[in-house]
């Protein structure tokens, strides 16, 4: 039985060691390495000059989340209470953008948010005074809430859905009232969607570019624009390029550890 | 009997239109043990449901201390319950989910505020609850990590603990070994009577309901088949149904023949009913421990002894007689194969309505439902108990 699951995991093994290990090992040499192949810390010095695309990327992300999980999390409660049929046709609605290209999506939105763009003829036609979103770091938050909300919807969605209505009965029955029974059993008990919720829409934002190219008009630079810079773009520098991934990745596992532990932590808090 | 707490008015139940309770009607008493027993599947939970208010009902009315409640929100209701499926907080321990009920209550202080009980209080009371299910020192515990009968039993404590006027409670010791059911049987039994608190008691056990109960509510197919104290419920059963549910029975079809005469298994017995037509068809009930038996001319009806049976206290013991076969209860045992005689005395012999013959004054409904050759399970739950230690 063993062998056998081993040899039906061998396809996977192999994947995984071909184009996620095997990358992985190059980014890491690249990174510690300078043009003549000599090993370096050199680029990792350099990223200090880079502080505030760093900031400004984990801002902008950080700010995108929240706002992901103050729409998404009403909504998904909203949606549990409904009816099957309901709550299935909403989560082909909230699904169907994802199945446009991303690049599509991002250049509509381009559209409605320029100046003389589909917004500004609505609001002109309203008379209301115009809006110059456009390439300003707004428009990207914008731009990376609408197209990661599902991300955040769905999970927190299923966990609640999974929630038993006996619990919920039980709690009513012992006095608590909706806003009671939501404050102690269900936001704790969905927390665990709210977290992988988060993740999901926190590590892509952080690492995004067309949509900082796209709405951000070039001039609020992030860390995706900055690593496609060294890569693709005229100041070719994969091995900092390759330092600037590894810290983003550094950073990501550090902030998901964190919030993991932050869950792990309510759990016990709630429980003693 | 003391005032009148809550009173089901031709409640009816439907889901999906299929009829789940049948406009029953039920007076509930201050401080009253009132079960609830019946098959499963008859509305006992909907019954209770009902009451707690997580069911509206289709048509009717629900009256709380005279005061209609078809609309009152579950947490709005004086009433706590302890679920048949426990419903315990999987993301509190133990103590938390007993503490649930006291943390969000709201006590009204001298200034006219509400204020929230102090933790001392509550610290205390949680503990004492938690003792009296014998649970104490499992406070910590994560519910998961609980067998079955600590679950239920930490959902009982959950319950008692708000010291709640009624507490509806949905065969709250199912899943308890005998010893541990008896135990907690008494525990109940003192709460309810120590705190004035009434209970509305599920169960299919009917021990248990005859042995607690003031009052014992047989339901069947989502209708009140009697409403009596445990001792009418055993020795007047209004039918066959009840008669068999309650204890074990031989129920034999049979005619009346007039006031005080019916006859049955092929000849006429005297009995001490009254008021049927002239060979009006009935359900005669026997209760086994009611036969007796004789050398085999000295009774009325004669038969073989088919099988014996030790169960603890008596023989139970089966013996054709002709085409139907009778149990008997007896503390001898006769041989099998062995021809005995059969005594059957006036006040034995129970006469009863055949629901099923009754002409169109029952509903669609309640024909279609009432089995004619009732195969009721016998009442004695015990077979059926958890192994939860
Ligand atoms: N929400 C519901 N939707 C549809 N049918 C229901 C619902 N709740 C209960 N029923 C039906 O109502 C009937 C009575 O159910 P109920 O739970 O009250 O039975 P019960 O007497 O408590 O049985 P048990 O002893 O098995 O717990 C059953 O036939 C059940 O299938
Ligand atoms: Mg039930």
């Amino acid at each position: 039985m063993k062998r056998r699951g081993g040899l039906l995991a061998f396809p996977y093994a192999v994947w995984m060691i071909l184009f996620t290990v095997v990358p992985m090992l190059l980014v890491v040499w690249f990174a510690l390495t300078d043009e003549d192949g000599l090993p370096t810390v050199g680029n990792f010095i350099r990223l200090w000059d880079y502080g505030a695309v760093f900031g400004r990327s984990l801002g902008l992300a950080a700010v995108s989340t929240v706002i992901c999980l103050l729409i998404g999390y009403p909504l998904a409660y909203v949606l549990s209470r409904e009816t099957d049929a309901m709550r299935n046709t909403a989560m082909l609605l909230i699904m169907l953008p994802m199945w446009i290209n991303i690049l599509l999506r991002t250049y509509a939105w381009m559209s409605i948010l320029e100046n003389s763009g589909l917004l500004n003829q609505l609001l002109s036609f309203l008379r209301l005074p115009a809006l110059h979103i456009i390439n300003t770091p707004s428009a990207v938050a914008l731009g990376m809430v609408y197209n990661y909300l599902p991300f955040m919807v769905l999970p927190v969605l299923t966990v609640i859905t999974k929630i038993d209505d006996s619990v919920v009965e039980a709690a009513q029955d012992l006095g608590g009232s909706q806003a009671t029974v939501f404050r102690r059993v269900i936001l704790p008990l969905s927390l665990p969607g709210v977290l992988s919720g988060i993740t999901m829409v926190f590590v892509p934002a952080v690492s995004t570019f067309i949509i900082s190219k796209l709405l951000g008009g070039g001039k609020s630079m992030l860390l995706g624009d900055l690593i496609e810079m060294q890569f693709l773009g005229n100041t070719y520098n994969p091995y900092l390029g390759s330092a600037i991934s590894l810290v983003m990745m550094v950073i990501v596992l550090i902030s998901m550890a964190l919030m993991n532990r932050f869950g792990e932590g309510e759990e016990e808090v709630m429980g003693l | 009997m003391p005032k009148e707490l809550i009173r089901l008015v031709d409640c009816t139940m439907a889901f999906d239109g299929e009829i789940v309770l049948n406009a029953i009607n039920l007076t509930i008493h201050d401080k009253e043990f009132l079960t609830l027993l019946g098959p499963s599947g008859c509305g006992k939970t909907t019954t209770l449901r009902l009451i707690g208010g997580f069911e509206t009902p289709t048509s009717g009315g629900i009256f709380f201390d005279g005061a209609r409640i078809n609309d009152v929100p579950p947490h709005k209701r004086r009433v706590n319950t302890v679920f048949q499926k426990y419903a315990l907080f999987p993301h509190l321990n133990v103590f938390e989910n007993v503490a649930f009920g006291l943390r969000i209550a709201k006590i009204p202080d001298g200034g006219g505020k509400k204020s929230r009980l102090p933790e001392g209080e509550i610290e205390e009371r949680v503990q004492g609850a938690l003792e009296l299910v014998g649970l104490k020192g499992y406070h910590r515990r994560r519910v998961h990590q609980l067998s079955g009968g600590q679950q239920q039993r930490v959902a009982i404590a959950r319950a008692i603990v708000n010291r709640p006027q009624v507490l509806l409670l949905d065969e709250p010791l199912g899943a308890l070994d005998l010893k541990l059911r008896k135990e907690m049987q008494h525990e109940l039994k003192e709460i309810q009577r120590q705190v004035g608190i009434t209970f509305v008691y599920v169960t299919h056990d009917q021990e248990e309901a005859l042995t607690m109960s003031d009052t014992v509510v047989v339901m069947n197919h989502g209708n009140i088949q009697q409403i009596g104290t445990p001792v009418d419920i055993y020795n007047e059963p209004v039918n066959a149904f009840v008669a068999d549910f309650i204890g074990e029975s031989n129920i034999i079809q049979g005619v009346m023949h007039k006031d005080y005469s019916v006859s049955f298994a092929g000849r006429l017995f005297e009995c001490v009913d009254s008021g049927f037509d002239p060979n009006q068809p009935v359900d005669v009930v026997v209760r086994p421990e009611d036969v007796r038996m004789t050398p085999p001319d000295g009774g009325q009806l004669r038969g073989t002894v088919n099988s014996v049976t030790f169960k603890g206290v008596f023989y139970e013991i089966f013996i054709d007689v002709g085409e139907i076969e009778w149990m008997v209860h007896s503390t001898s045992a006769p041989k099998i194969g062995d021809e005995v005689g059969l005594l059957l005395t006036p006040e034995d012999i129970h006469v009863m309505d055949r629901p099923d013959l009754f002409p169109e004054g029952a509903e669609a409904l309640t024909l279609e439902d009432v089995d004619p050759e009732p195969e009721f399970e016998d009442g004695g739950g015990d077979g059926e108990d958890g192994e939860e230690a």
